[in-house]
């Protein structure tokens, strides 16, 4: 069928790479859409998980995300990388469902307002031992994760914690986390999608990490796997 | 931001995502690796930050189920065919 629209400038902003398979899914190709698919499905998935109640709704938003996505994708303009706008397009359509089942999504279940590291494990002048040139530095440091945390991280348990946590956090410290960590995103593809400032990015990101790493902590001083860093104060 | 003194820990700590992303001013990135060389407790808290991300990174591998893939073909054939 003839189109009378004229055919979308070639996109600035698009990679070279991405230019070609914009192209390839245009005329349909299968082999396309499988690669973009595979690259791209199983981390949609995950950022959905963010926003909806359960996996079964997070796979349906992923599904209706490819709708969209190949609906769009003969007038998409490349402003964007076609990455972040299949992503942009993921997070309309999960919002939309999670406002529908009513999932309160900034608020986040309880423990979301854990405070990222407690003061009190610094030294303020109200601590019973507190001198001027200890002002701030630790009362409780970390103490060790023994000598393979590493190791100890890849067990099941330890990546079933790691899940919990997350599931906890509120859902824009969750999706930034997620993107940047588990995805390994760069902060500005990150910014892009969630539409956040480059600063509120870091935030959110500081306050997800420090709560992920509270839960480790307690997860290796509960196993008895940690040893005292040294001299407590 | 007290640029002043030396660095606390407690100020490593509100400030080490910040150093992590590469965003620190480069006054307080000196007075961050200062605090560092003097303090065990603040090698440790970092080294467990960084270990956290590394933690992140393995929840990444999972794939696509081939029933999931085959019926997204089946939607991108039924576009090509309504197009």
């Amino acid at each position: 069928m003839e189109s009378f629209a004229p055919a979308p400038e070639p996109a600035a902003n698009l990679a070279e790479g991405e230019q070609r398979l914009l192209e390839a899914l245009r005329q349909g190709d299968d082999s396309a859409f499988e690669a973009l698919v595979l690259k791209y499905h199983s981390s949609l998935l995950r950022l959905a998980r963010v926003y909806v109640g359960s996996h079964s709704a997070a796979e349906d938003v992923t599904q209706e995300t490819w709708v969209g996505v190949l609906r769009g994708i003969r007038s998409f303009e490349g402003r964007s990388s076609l990455k972040t706008w299949i992503f942009q397009i993921l997070v309309n359509r999960a919002r939309t469902r999670a406002a529908r089942e009513t999932r309160t999504v900034p608020a986040g279940l309880p423990g979301a307002g854990e405070s990222e590291v407690p003061q009190d494990r610094f030294m303020n002048p109200g601590h019973p031992n507190w001198r001027p040139e200890w002002h701030r530095h630790w009362a409780l440091p970390p103490a060790s994760w023994g000598n393979s945390p590493e190791k100890e991280l890849l067990a099941e348990e330890a990546k079933a914690l790691l899940l919990r946590t997350l599931d906890r956090l509120p859902a824009l410290e969750r999706s930034v986390i997620t993107m940047r960590d588990i995805e390994e995103w760069p902060a500005q593809e990150v910014c892009n999608v969630l539409e956040l400032s480059e600063t509120y990015q870091r935030v959110l990101l500081h306050r997800a990490r420090a709560k992920v790493r509270n839960a480790l902590e307690r997860y290796f001083a509960n196993t008895g796997k940690t040893s005292s860093s040294g001299a407590r104060i | 931001m007290n640029n002043a003194g030396p660095m606390g820990c407690e100020e490593l700590v509100e400030l080490i995502t910040d150093y992590l992303e590469g965003s620190l001013a480069v006054a307080d990135q000196d007075r961050l690796h200062s605090h560092l060389a003097e303090c065990p407790a603040c090698v440790e808290y970092l080294e467990q930050m960084r270990l956290t991300i590394r933690a992140l990174g393995k929840l990444s591998a999972d794939s696509i189920p081939p029933p999931i893939l085959a019926k997204l073909l089946r939607i991108f054939h039924d576009w090509k065919a309504s197009a």
